[in-house]
């Protein structure tokens, strides 16, 4: 028999975030991709897998956080995904803290406009993450993040 | 056409007016404009508040250069649709952005060769003159690094 597809919830916001989560895509063959991110527009740029839209946030809006982290919380249960990955920001952050409570491994890649220090998101989410990675080589550490290359 | 995008809400009125101030000097009729939530009226360029993804990959694919603040998601695009492209970078000590990681990737990927920089209004007004001069980098590939894919595959392939 065949081994069960890993599935993978690939999650991102808007802009930036989103553009750099469609460049790993490859690493995704072969599994059961479900991608999550904040506008219902950016469905027409995955042809494969599944699409869910959910709310965004930023650390200026107290209430919208608290919305934001319910519905990722869901969308976990819901998706309960073997892998969650992300490169940002605050949504992801919240997939990777609360990945964990689903059963998930977490791997958290900074993202690429992050050159002089980590983002904010990505120094709180990083230690939770199972694999924590940046994309400068100049920013690697022994203790983490980890460097493997980069969206560019 | 000349395509200039803020690239998301937030406005950034100091490019689209440092753009308009131009056009109308060098009385350029084709620019359109992605200006964000702003109450901004330019008065000789063209623009949008927003544009949905499809209308945004139409302008973007049609424009001749691109003018945009210092974001991954437009760089990127550049790079990937091979547009020369000026970036000016917002700046969290005019309350662009929250701190100045445009500024640092501006800086950064500048000395990589893969984009032009504005620093400032008058180092765009600079740029724009000499505009036919400007080239597009090389061109990049539609997916990450093999190494940074690889990596991520064998962490996904080997879970348990």
């Amino acid at each position: 028999m065949e081994p069960a597809k890993k599935k993978v919830l690939a999650i991102a916001s808007g802009g930036g975030h989103w553009v750099q989560l469609l460049r790993l895509r490859p690493a995704f063959a072969g599994c059961d991709v479900t991608f999550a991110t904040v506008r219902p527009g950016y469905k027409q740029d995955i042809s494969e897998g599944s699409f869910i839209v959910v709310r965004d946030c930023n650390r200026s809006h107290k209430l919208r956080v608290l919305w934001s982290a319910a519905g990722i919380l869901l969308l976990l249960i819901k998706v309960r995904p073997d892998v969650v990955v992300t490169t940002g920001a605050a949504i992801g952050y919240f997939a990777v803290r609360f990945g964990r409570w689903v059963g998930a491994r977490t791997i958290w890649v900074d993202s690429v406009a992050n050159v002089e220090e980590l983002s904010m998101s990505g120094q709180m989410a990083g230690r939770h993450a199972d694999l924590w990675l940046t994309q400068w080589s100049h920013l690697q550490r022994p203790e983490g993040p980890g460097f493997l290359g980069s969206v560019l | 056409m000349i395509f200039v995008t803020v690239g998301t809400d937030a406005p950034f009125d100091r490019l689209i007016t440092a753009v308009d101030r131009w056009a109308g000097e060098s009385a350029r009729e084709d620019v359109v404009a992605q200006i964000g939530r702003s109450n901004l009226r330019p008065r000789f360029i063209r623009v949008h508040q927003f544009l949905d993804p499809p209308q945004f990959a139409e302008h973007f694919s049609s424009a001749e250069f691109v003018i945009a603040h210092a974001g991954m998601g437009t760089i990127l695009s550049a790079l990937r649709y091979g547009k020369p492209l000026i970036v000016m970078p917002r700046r969290a000590t005019l309350g662009e952005q929250r701190n100045e990681h445009q500024l640092a990737t501006a800086r950064r990927l500048s000395e990589m060769g893969k984009v032009t920089v504005a620093f400032d209004e008058m180092e765009l007004a600079e740029r724009l003159k000499q505009l036919d001069r400007l080239r597009a980098a090389d061109p990049i590939g539609p997916y990450a690094d093999p190494s940074l894919i690889a990596g991520l595959r064998g962490f996904i392939q080997n879970l348990d």
